[in-house]
C-alpha cells in the first residue's frame, strides 16, 4: 500500500539522518530506486528544489516526494514520518540528558562515522554524475565545463549555493535551449 | 532556567517563536542560530547562553536536523511533551509549505523546455555541490589513516556492493566506538559548527 510504503521508507531514514542533508541523499536515493518511485534525472531535480528551499533538505526532499506521489496527504505523511524518528530520538535524550552528555560511546562513534560520511557524500556525488551524464561514454563537454565551474566557484568563493543554482540554471539556458 | 507553568498562551508562544525562526534554515540549519538565541534568550528569556550552547550539542549529535532538534529540545525543556511538539510543528510548518508551493510551481512548469534546459544546468551545480560538500567534511573527519581509509571504503562499497546504506552508517558507528577505545581520542573538533547546506558536522 502506497502511503504505508511512503510512511515507512522515510521513517527508516529519519532514525539514521546524521550528517546533514547530503549525507541522506543516497539512502533516500536507494528508497526512490526502490519503489520505482521516479527516474534518477527527476530526483536530482528534486534535490535541487530541496536545496533552494529553507529547512532541511532531508525532509525537502522527501516532502517532495511524497507530494509527487500521492499529493498532498502523501506530503504530510512523509515529513512526518521524517521527523518522527528525530523527535523521539530528542525526547529520550531530553530525559536523561544529564546522564548521556559525556558519555563516551556518544562521542566516540562519531570517529569513523564522520569519514564514512565523507564517503556516503562522495558516493552521492559520484552517483549523481553518472546520473546526469558527466560521467559517462558520450562527452558533454559543455556539461562538463559547467560542473567545473561551479565546482571552482564553491572551492574559491563564497558565493552563497542558492545564487550558484540560479547562475548554472541561467547557463543550462544558455547551453541546452 | 525559567520554569513557566504551561499554559495555552505558553503553547501558543512556542509555536509561533518557532514558525518565525523556521524561515531563517536557509542554506542549511546553522543560519538560524543567531535568531533563536535572540528570540529564546533575549526577547522570551527561556534560557541562558549555556543552555542554549548544550542544546545545539545535542541536536547535532541525534539524527535529524539541528534546527528541528533544537526546537524539539527547547520545547521540551520548557512546556514537556506538549511543548516540543508545538515548538517541532512550529519549525516544520513555515518550510513545509514553501517546499510544496515550490514543489507544485516545478511541476506545473517543468515541461516547458526552458525550464528543462535551466534544470540541465542546475543538475550540474548540484554535482558539483554535493562534492564540495563531502570536501568540506572530509576536512574534519578525515584526521589519519584509518578515517581515510574508512571513507574511502565507504566510496567503494557503495558503488560496487548493493549493501543498504543505511547498514554502512550503523557500521560506522559501531567501529568508531570499538576503534577508538584501542585508539587515543581523534584530533577533529567535537562542535565544529562550521556548515554547508546541512552538510555541517
Amino acid at each position: 500500500m502506497l502511503w504505508w510504503d511512503l510512511f515507512i521508507a522515510f521513517f527508516k531514514i529519519g532514525f539514521i539522518s546524521f550528517g546533514g542533508g547530503y549525507a541522506m541523499i543516497p539512502i533516500i536515493e536507494y528508497e526512490v530506486r526502490k519503489h520505482a518511485w521516479m527516474t534518477p534525472q527527476q530526483f536530482t531535480d528534486v534535490i535541487a528544489i530541496a536545496g533552494m528551499s529553507p529547512g532541511p533538505i532531508a525532509a525537502n526532499s522527501v516532502t517532495f516526494i511524497g507530494y509527487k506521489i500521492a499529493g498532498i496527504p502523501g506530503a504530510i505523511l512523509s515529513i512526518l514520518a521524517i521527523s518522527l524518528p528525530s523527535l523521539i530520538i530528542v525526547l529520550l535524550v531530553a530525559v536523561v540528558f544529564h546522564k548521556i552528555q559525556h558519555h563516551p560511546y556518544f562521542q566516540s562513534s562519531f570517529y569513523i562515522l564522520r569519514p564514512v560520511i565523507t564517503g556516503l557524500i562522495a558516493f552521492a556525488a559520484i552517483r549523481f554524475a553518472i546520473n546526469n551524464g558527466i560521467i559517462s561514454w558520450s562527452l558533454d563537454i559543455a556539461g562538463i565545463l559547467i560542473m567545473i565551474g561551479a565546482l571552482v566557484i564553491l572551492l574559491f568563493t563564497k558565493l552563497h549555493p542558492a545564487l550558484l543554482i540560479i547562475v548554472s540554471g541561467i547557463a543550462g539556458i544558455f547551453v541546452y535551449y | 532556567m525559567k520554569q513557566e507553568k504551561v499554559s495555552v498562551k505558553m503553547i501558543w508562544r512556542i509555536f509561533y517563536t518557532f514558525f518565525f525562526i523556521s524561515p531563517a534554515t536557509f542554506g542549511g540549519g546553522y543560519a538560524m542560530i543567531p535568531l533563536l538565541e535572540k528570540a529564546i534568550i533575549e526577547r522570551n528569556q527561556w534560557m541562558n547562553r549555556e543552555d542554549i550552547t548544550d542544546v545545539l550539542a545535542v541536536a547535532q549529535t541525534v539524527p535529524g536536523s539541528i534546527a528541528v532538534n533544537a526546537a524539539t529540545f527547547i520545547g521540551y525543556r520548557l512546556a514537556g511533551v506538549i511543548g516540543s511538539v508545538a515548538a517541532t510543528v512550529g519549525m516544520i510548518t513555515p518550510t513545509f509549505i514553501i517546499i510544496l508551493v515550490l514543489a507544485s510551481l516545478f511541476l506545473e512548469f517543468q515541461h516547458y523546455p526552458i525550464v528543462q534546459a535551466a534544470f540541465l544546468g542546475i543538475r550540474l551545480a548540484i554535482v558539483a555541490l554535493i562534492f564540495f560538500a563531502a570536501v568540506k567534511t572530509g576536512k574534519t573527519a578525515i584526521a589519519d589513516k584509518t578515517t581515510a581509509a574508512a571513507a574511502l571504503a565507504t566510496i567503494v562499497i557503495l558503488l560496487f556492493t548493493p549493501v543498504h546504506p543505511m547498514f554502512v552508517i550503523v557500521i560506522g558507528a559501531f567501529l568508531g566506538i570499538v576503534l577508538t577505545k584501542k585508539k587515543a581520542p581523534a584530533k577533529y573538533k567535537e562542535t565544529d559548527l562550521d556548515y554547508f547546506m546541512g552538510a555541517g558536522i
